[in-house]
């Protein structure tokens, strides 16, 4: 599904190199997390993935089912399948949350060259998927997350997820500002929308989300690469010894 | 005090071209008006309060030449029921109009009233606009009524079923047009005026608004497309108590406009609203300047204008909040903003407050900006286009001022007219 090979990205602005060789490859049905201590260039990752600007790819390539994505522009990438819950999503006053969602899921349609869905079938479909992450109504109406609370932006992160039905989910830091409840809610969410053709890439600090979206592997990033794999029981490790041992072991 | 040679000469190269319609009733107060455009001389460059925007063309003695604009858009408001008095190149169309008939108001061309002995009009052609010259000269508001050719007196007793619908239409490349119009809102009487059309080659339009004590008056305008038309006008408005004044207009093209507004808070409890839209692409020079006046006790008054700028645009904002002694209570707001598209466009503004009372609450804000780079990307990371994320994050600026208007009816029109907009030029 999503194939990383060698990837060297520094910031557009300086010299400064943040990814040093990334190797990673997501299979489809299965879940990856990352873990890695701050600065270790996980969100850096994610936004070179998604497309956005500021980075620069010195080498390497990122591949989604064969494409290149890297010579994607950001809406295409979407169009094919790539999807990301932002760490910090985005408050946009003055544009409808409900507005927002149907410009985006008809974009990828027509990008993929499939019908429009109509108003009432749109309608139809926000509502069930709305129901079960408890997005009422109002949320829906109010702008894009302006006015949300941290649990609420990310359900909406994972509303517009359910909607999209993207091939390729990655989720930087979505559990940060999440109280228990609200993360069960969201792991609940990306939970039942794993499925044998979709893949995850769950960017995460700690361990405790990964109790609730349980990963088939894991990997530790440090320095610009990946440094780490292993299954479910290396999170644990993570969480009991934090990441020094680890590191001074890879080093 | 005798005129600058330069502005003496501009302003007699101007009025030679000029010539007073022979209005009976209405002669007194064109001759005062007259005599305050001799005082004041036409704007120049060196006026303080033309300093963002260059007057020549609005005052020049050469006839104005402008083209016309052909489009497919289907015209504002068209699907909308109202009464429609159409003017076209500031001639009133008989054969274009509806009949002027509609219960709860009483329409009279300016030129009728005279015959009709309206007192009301008679009392205020002339009268808000001469009051308006101070604390700033407004040359071209006198120069207006001296010399408007016609024009409607709308007066509202009751709450009419549909709005008024004044439709301006260019039919001449050349035309230059002055149009005068005055509304009196009965005590506990409601309306809604609708503007619309390009006018003219140049077009100099006044409106004097007399709104009694509960009395409320909603204006909703759209500036024509025809791109190289200019135009100046003035709306002159006096609130009585608890009265209500909300104003919206929508700008889009057109190489010069000036808007002032005049507003002037003189009961306990009234509400003034002005609120503008403008879209501007290239050789476009967009101007509102403001000036509220609060003179009585618990008034609120909010300037929302909003200006999106590209291709070397430029958009001016001149607005000021006086507060006079004793208006207790007072409840100011102004905000003035740009989302300037490229580097080449500007947004010259010039807020201001001027307070005599202790017990009052102004605020001011004013700022420039482009389209944020972040939402952008969030819109795009979601498969959205950018010429689409572009528009939303556009029209979502915007929606501050647009949300002015109260009727959705009328407030789809606009942003349906900004969606044109934005799709042909970004």
């Amino acid at each position: 599904m999503l194939e990383i090979k060698n990837l060297h990205v520094k910031l557009e602005e300086e010299e400064k190199q943040i990814l040093k060789g990334v190797d990673l490859t997501v299979e489809a049905g299965k879940v990856h997390a990352i873990m890695g201590p701050n600065g270790s260039g996980k969100s850096t990752l994610s936004y070179v993935l998604s497309g956005r600007d500021g980075y620069e790819v010195t080498e390497g390539s990122a591949t989604l089912e064969g494409e290149d994505l890297l010579e994607m522009e950001p809406e295409e990438r979407a169009a094919a399948g790539i999807f990301l819950a932002f760490q910090y999503p985005v408050e946009i006053p003055g544009v409808g949350n409900m507005t927002f969602l149907r410009t985006a899921v008809n974009a990828q349609r027509k990008a993929r060259g499939e019908d429009e869905l109509s108003a009432a079938d749109f309608l139809k479909e926000v509502r069930a998927k709305a129901k079960s992450l408890k997005i009422d109504a109002d949320m829906l109406k109010r702008p894009v997350n302006v006015g949300f609370s941290g649990g609420e932006k990310k359900r909406n992160e994972i509303l517009q997820m359910a909607m999209l039905e993207p091939k390729m989910c990655i989720l930087d830091e979505t559990d940060s500002g999440l109280d228990v409840d609200a993360m069960k809610l969201v792991a609940e969410g990306v939970n039942a929308l794993r499925d044998e053709g979709r893949g995850f890439l769950v960017i995460t600090h700690y361990q405790r989300l990964l109790d609730h979206i349980k990963p088939d592997v894991v990997h530790i990033m440090a320095d610009g690469r990946i440094v780490k794999t292993g299954g479910p029981e290396l999170a644990l490790e993570v969480e009991n010894n934090g990441y020094a041992d680890i590191l001074a072991e890879v080093n | 005090m005798a005129l600058p040679e330069v502005k003496q000469t501009a302003t007699e190269a101007r009025l030679a071209t000029l010539t007073m319609p022979d209005a009976g009733c209405t002669r007194a107060a064109r001759e005062d008006a007259l005599a305050r455009v001799l005082e004041m001389g036409l704007p120049g460059r060196r006026d303080e309060y033309w300093k963002y925007t260059r007057p020549d063309t609005l005052i020049s003695a050469e006839q104005p030449h402008a083209a016309l604009f052909h489009s497919d858009e289907p015209l504002l408001f068209g699907n909308l029921d109202r009464l429609k008095i159409v003017f076209i190149d500031g001639v009133f169309s008989a054969e274009e109009s509806d009949d002027l008939e509609l219960e709860g108001v009483n329409i009279d061309r300016i030129e009728d009233i005279c015959c009709k002995d309206i007192h009301w009009a008679k009392e205020l052609y002339g009268v808000l606009e001469a009051r308006g010259q101070s604390p700033v000269q407004r040359p071209l508001a006198a120069l207006n009524t001296a010399f408007a050719a016609d024009g409607v007196a709308i007066h509202v007793t009751g709450k009419p079923a549909k709005p008024i619908s004044l439709i301006y239409r260019h039919a001449s490349e050349t035309s230059d047009a002055m149009l005068h119009h005055i509304i009196r809102v009965e005590s506990g009487a409601e309306v809604t005026i609708l503007e619309n059309g390009p006018a003219a080659s140049r077009f100099n339009k006044c409106i004097e608004i007399d709104i009694a004590d509960g009395g409320t008056l909603h204006h909703v305008r759209a500036q024509g497309r025809d791109h190289e038309r200019c135009a100046a006008t003035h709306m002159f408005t006096r609130l009585g108590q608890e009265s209500v004044y909300k104003s919206f207009t929508l700008t889009v093209n057109g190489v010069l406009t000036r808007n002032e507004q005049v507003i002037e808070l003189t009961g306990d409890d009234a509400i003034a609203h002005v609120a503008g839209a403008c879209v501007g692409d290239g050789d476009f020079h967009h101007d509102d300047t403001v000036f509220v006046t609060h003179d009585a006790v618990n008034c609120e008054s909010r300037q929302v204008f909003k200006k999106v700028l590209r291709n070397g645009a430029t958009g001016v904002f001149q607005g000021k909040i006086l507060v006079k002694e004793g208006a207790q209570k007072t409840d100011g707001y102004q905000i003035s903003q740009s989302l300037l598209l490229d580097d080449d466009s500007q947004f010259l503004a010039k807020p201001e407050l001027e307070i005599y009372a202790d017990d009052v609450a102004c605020s001011h804000g004013s700022t420039s900006g482009a389209i944020d780079d972040t939402a952008l990307f969030y819109l795009r990371s979601r498969g959205v286009s950018v010429k689409d994320a572009t528009n939303m994050l556009t029209l979502a600026f915007l929606a501050e001022a647009v949300d002015e208007i109260e009727d959705e009816v009328l407030s789809e029109a606009i942003v349906n007219r900004l969606e044109g907009w934005l799709s042909r030029h970004i």
